[in-house]
């Protein structure tokens, strides 16, 4: 019986793939802005534009992935990559149940996610990056001061189950880019990188005596209240950990840009 | 059956780049003996199983595995660090002493630098002089961007360059034992090491 599966899988699936990997991606043009955290001492950081994965990666996306690379496969993968709920909702290594084949995928780790994107030749975005895109709303590249979008960006955060809904179901942002916002939160490389703690939850400020220039990186718009849950949640999760809420979608260098900017 | 492995193996090939040489390893070997894993008999949970090359404060590269048996004192640190590092080091070496006052051989204390760029084998050859962190036990380690990362997500090190010569980092202190495991991690500075000595003190020989 496994057989014939895996023979239905090579046939059906793996030929589809050839053009599957191609999945749409939309430029976003960079820009320069000021997160809400780590920002560096000017506060602002550039963004060199960059193209994004227009959904988020789905549970059938990342089948393909695990059929091609075993060791992502459920019975396979190293604990020290990923915890014991990985791919939980999945019967077995390849069972993704139909209704959630269009969902995005969930329960992966932030290595898993992450040798998704380099299998693809692609990468997982910087915290800087998916936040910039983030802050765009359907008609504006900088919707953080408009209180409607973010209204409904953190009543989001409170629907429960959100992940079990399909991918690109909504009307895109600025950029043409689905569901940043609104199914679940998503890896990002850097995502170890804000230090806001259990310690300085407990402190109510940043211990010096934990954090070498700890104080040098501080909240500068506690009005982004979603932003703020973002890394929050960014900051309480190891990279083995996967999650029900936690997706990912890749990014992938523009490398006009790269190459204009080597010239100047 | 075979066919279809082939193929599969020749997919495996075409979809990946260097990054995953590992991972393209790994399937190959997979697919050589028919879907039976013969993954290195590791601990799932070891860090033998990054198969990440490091260089030394001698110009040595070495892989974790190189380090198998021993147990590992491990600190994320950077040389330019003027505020924390001196006393994280300090932290190190005070442990070292203890742990030395027992007679132990198999343990390691590893310094690996979040600041790859900067941090050569010179520059920490010049940190271990200066903060009296030499001999064989002391291992200082310089990978990439990348390595340095995926090895700080491991021990769950936050770190952030905040200007060129500056990062803020959380102060950790892991200890694994001579599988690779980790069974300890001290966390802040100057706090009471009594612990974290006892740990290596149990998993050492």
């Amino acid at each position: 019986m496994l057989r014939y599966f895996k023979i239905f899988l090579f046939f059906v699936i793996v030929p589809f793939n050839i053009w599957a990997q191609e999945v749409e991606m939309q430029l976003v043009s960079g820009g320069i802005y000021t997160p809400l955290y780590g920002s560096t001492e000017e506060s602002q950081v550039e963004i060199p534009g960059f193209f994004m994965d227009a959904k988020p990666v789905t549970h059938e996306q990342f089948q393909l992935f695990v059929l091609q690379y075993p060791e992502w496969r459920k019975s396979n993968v190293r604990r020290l990559y990923a915890d014991e709920s990985y791919l939980n909702s999945w019967k077995g290594d390849f069972g993704v149940p139909r209704q959630l084949k269009n969902s995005p995928v969930n329960n992966v780790s932030w290595y898993a996610a992450k040798a998704y994107c380099e299998c693809q030749d692609k990468r997982l975005p910087t915290t800087d990056e998916w936040e910039f895109v983030a802050m765009a709303s359907e008609k504006s590249v900088d919707a953080r001061e408009d209180s409607l979008f973010n209204q409904r960006i953190v009543s989001s955060y409170e629907k429960p189950k959100t992940f079990l809904k399909e991918v690109g179901k909504t009307t895109p942002n600025y950029y043409g880019i689905y569901d940043l916002h609104g199914l679940v939160w998503e890896w990002v490389y850097d995502f170890n990188s804000i230090i806001i703690t259990e310690e300085s939850r407990s402190n109510n400020s940043t211990d010096n005596n934990l954090f070498c220039a700890g104080g040098a990186v501080s909240a500068n718009d506690l009005m982004n209240y979603a932003a703020f849950m973002r890394y929050a949640i960014r900051s309480s999760v190891k990279a083995r950990n996967t999650m029900s809420n936690m997706g990912f979608r890749c990014v992938k260098d523009d490398t006009k840009v790269l190459s204009s900017k080597l010239i100047y | 059956m075979k066919k279809l492995i082939i193929l599969f193996a020749i997919l495996s090939f075409w979809a990946c780049n260097s990054a995953q040489n590992e991972a393209e390893s790994n399937t190959n070997k997979e697919n050589a003996t028919s879907g039976i894993t013969s993954r290195e008999e590791f601990n799932d949970l070891s860090i033998y199983n990054i198969s990440t090359v490091w260089n030394t404060q001698h110009g040595e590269e070495i892989t974790f595995k190189d380090l198998e048996g021993h147990v590992l004192a491990v600190v994320m640190v950077y040389t330019s660090c003027k505020t924390a590092c001196p006393r994280l080091a300090a932290d190190m070496r005070n442990i070292e002493k203890q742990v030395s006052a027992k007679n132990k051989m198999n343990v390691k204390y590893v310094l690996i630098s979040i600041d790859p760029e900067m941090d050569t084998p010179e520059r920490l050859t010049q940190f271990g002089k200066d903060y009296k962190l030499e001999g064989d036990q002391w291992l200082f380690l310089q990978g990439t961007e990348e390595t340095v990362r995926e090895f700080a997500n491991v021990v769950a090190v936050k770190y952030k360059e905040i200007s060129p010569m500056d990062f803020s980092h959380s102060n950790i202190i892991s200890v694994f034992d001579a599988e690779g495991v980790m069974q300890h991690q001290q966390e802040g500075l100057n706090v009471d090491n009594k612990e974290t000595v006892a740990k290596i003190i149990e998993l050492s020989k």
